[in-house]
């Protein structure tokens, strides 16, 4: 009869010849040699577990998963102008993806035209500039927005961006309950990570909460908010904190929504999430399937939830852009195929893998498409879509998904003891945190006590460098003489009405929502849009805490 | 007399978000006993220039990752110039691609870290490369 799992240690486990000091996750969580139903005492299927598609759902949100239908492959693309990026949404349209995802570049996405000072040098960059509804109508000029599922990534001009695609839509002849598709809208981890604000939190939540109130009425095959848990990872985040600060950030949303008067199950099936992959392989599968059971447990026990659908975490993944390396770019590749594995193992419903590229660049064509080949690898020949949740039932992965679980909901705690997460974000908590989770990974990545294959160990002289994606200078330039173009062009009386339309639902408490949509009508720009919101909300300012 | 702590200016350029790199810089070269100040993010040019100029730095770190560093860098640099000043160190971070760290170190940019530089080595190349004046 076999020993308990302590008297193997102490007997057995050659604790001498172990290569490492300590074995730890990439969020340094101290993992066991092995794991045994000894660490998971009392553990019984159906009090622990339960069937996929079942509350709370750990095993997934579906009963068939995978079989019933892949995740949808939605590779983020977006550089220069509308018409570079509508070529490279068709490019991957054609090549087998099944819904698209935008990437703005900074001035769209931080509130400023591409005329505008604070737009030098940027226009075009870091994804697509639009500046008024004609960029939005050449962005997605031949694309079926009725049948194609289209996420917007920006945040603190969503509502301008949103009120634009809307307009876009009713052009296509599109109704928008018909419109299927995510904007990230989720201005919280803005101050917890990603950092892209005009306004400070409580102005910024009534807008989020604006669009989760118009949307669940008018548009409500959309999802209004992406609660994302990705960008916190990516600024330095542990597992575990990615995992508490995102749930964290949707009890704040569902909390506001709440507060203004909204039933809970007339908004919750539409939230969304979107979250890392990174490179632990065992701590991001338990990682989701934490996320599915918490996100359940809050929504049925906290606020009362009773449509099953507002109590399922649905989820975007992406691999972990900060896991690659500039040295060695081929490697990426292996990365991203291992995360993707992860993220498909752990039962995401949509997925962007990056390209070998992205430490430098903007994906090559050449690039993206290895990247969206490894999802259909995946999909088509590793044979795990035929089974959901495979790895349930492992008992490393269910000691993990307690763990991960349990750790989270006490910051969870900790968030609500400090007063919620606006309160949380004012007092720079989750901020903190991440800071000193990311400069402990640095130094140990410093001392070598964590490995970057290519950085800190294997290194080659480089070979030459690969083809990188450049984006022409002459953009800015051209895009800023187009908007410029634009605005002597439109009805004068129109804007001027329009925008102030804005400024007064601003100013007052009516949803901004409808004035937004007439005012993108009017070629009213996301600079002028911000500005406004600048002058009634106010202008948030980065605390610069080191 | 003794010799005063080098001050150096950490500091975010335009638009740009990311500032993972930066703030774990400014508390390695903190930690390693320099006087740092923190800009913060959304930092114009001349805000940039105005900030060395008021807290009489010795070296300007820059840390972009948007990609409008070939224009955003010689801004600063200029706008250094207009204030009269001409012996600060300047170095950089982030997302640059080989050829165009060449042009930036020509146009007076003393060292560029990219991804992979430990804090160690910057840290270590600060106290080699920066004196205060």
């Amino acid at each position: 009869m076999s020993k308990s799992k302590a008297e193997w240690l102490a007997a057995r486990y050659p604790r001498d010849a172990d290569r490492l000091e300590r074995f730890s996750t990439v969020s340094d969580m101290d993992v066991e040699p092995v794991y045994t139903p000894d660490d998971l005492p009392g553990w019984q299927y159906d009090r622990a577990l339960e069937h996929p598609g079942e509350y709370p759902y750990t095993r997934g949100v579906y009963p068939s998963m995978y079989r019933g239908r892949l995740w949808t492959m939605r590779q983020f693309a977006g550089f220069g102008s509308a018409r570079d990026t509508n070529e490279r949404f068709q490019f991957l349209l054609g090549q087998g993806q099944t819904g698209l995802s935008t990437a703005f570049d900074m001035p769209t996405l931080m509130g400023y035209d591409a005329d505008h000072p604070r737009a030098l040098g940027e226009v075009g960059r870091e994804g697509v500039a639009v500046s008024s509804l004609t960029d939005m109508e050449e962005l997605f000029s031949g694309i079926p927005l009725g049948d194609v599922t289209v996420s917007m990534t920006v945040n603190c001009t969503a509502g301008t961006l949103l009120a634009m695609y809307l307009a876009v839509a009713e052009r296509h002849g599109v109704a928008w309950n018909r419109l299927g598709g995510t904007i990230q809208n989720d201005m919280f981890k803005e101050f917890i990570a990603q950092k892209e604000w005009i306004s400070p939190p409580q102005p910024s939540l009534r807008v989020v909460v604006d669009m989760m109130e118009f949307c669940a009425a008018e548009a409500p095959r959309w999802h209004p908010v992406s609660i994302s848990g990705y960008h916190i990872r990516e600024a330095g985040s542990t597992a575990v904190q990615e995992l508490a600060f995102t749930l964290a950030d949707g009890i704040g949303y569902v909390q506001a929504a709440v507060d203004r008067g909204l039933d809970v199950d007339s908004f919750a099936p539409r939230l969304s999430f979107f979250f890392n992959v990174h490179n632990d392989f065992l701590e991001e599968i338990a990682k989701f399937r934490a996320a599915r059971r918490l996100w359940a447990t809050i929504m049925r026990e906290r606020f009362g939830a009773k449509n099953p659908r507002s109590l399922m975490l649905r989820t975007h993944a992406q691999t972990a852009g900060c896991s690659l390396t500039a040295q060695q770019p081929l490697n990426n590749v292996v990365r991203v195929a291992i995360q993707a594995l992860a993220g498909v193992l752990g039962g995401t419903q949509s997925l962007h893998t990056n390209s070998m590229d992205e430490t430098l660049a903007l994906p090559s064509e050449q690039a993206v498409l290895v990247a969206l080949r490894t999802q259909q690898i995946i999909a088509e020949e590793s044979g795990v879509t035929n089974v959901a949740d495979p790895l349930g039932g492992s008992y490393a992965i269910e000691a993990l998904t307690d763990r991960i679980e349990r750790e989270a909901a006490a910051y969870i705690k900790k968030i609500d003891e400090l007063g919620g997460i606006v309160r949380a974000i004012e007092l720079g908590f989750p901020q903190k945190e991440i800071a000193e989770a990311a400069y402990r990974y640095q130094q140990q990545l410093d001392r070598g006590e964590k490995v970057m294959v290519g950085v800190n160990k294997y290194i080659v002289d480089e070979g030459p460098p690969l083809e990188l994606l450049r984006v022409d200078p002459k953009i800015e330039r051209e895009q800023a003489e187009r908007v410029r173009r634009r605005k002597q062009a439109r009805n004068t009386t129109r804007v001027q009405a329009a925008l102030t339309a804005v400024r007064e639902a601003a100013r007052g408490t009516a949803n901004l929502m409808p004035p937004l949509i007439a005012a993108v009508k009017e070629e009213c720009t996301v600079g002028e849009i911000a500005d406004i919101f600048r002058e009634v909300f106010g202008v948030y300012r980065d605390p610069a805490w080191i | 007399m003794a010799e005063r702590r080098v001050r150096i200016l950490v500091a975010k350029p335009g638009l740009d978000g990311h500032d993972r790199g930066a703030k774990i810089i400014a508390r390695a070269l903190r930690d390693g006993g320099f006087e740092v100040i923190y800009t913060g993010l959304h930092q114009t040019p001349e805000m940039i220039a105005e900030t060395a100029l008021q807290e009489d730095v010795d070296a300007i770190g820059l840390s972009i990752l948007s990609g409008a560093h070939m224009a955003l860098f010689p801004a600063v640099i200029d706008q250094l110039k207009q204030r009269g000043i001409t012996d600060v160190v300047l170095f950089g971070g982030g997302i640059i691609p080989p050829e165009d760290v060449l042009e930036l170190k020509r146009l007076g940019v003393s060292e560029m870290f990219t991804p992979g530089a430990t804090t160690d080595a910057i840290v270590e190349w600060v106290r080699t490369h920066v004196r205060p004046h």
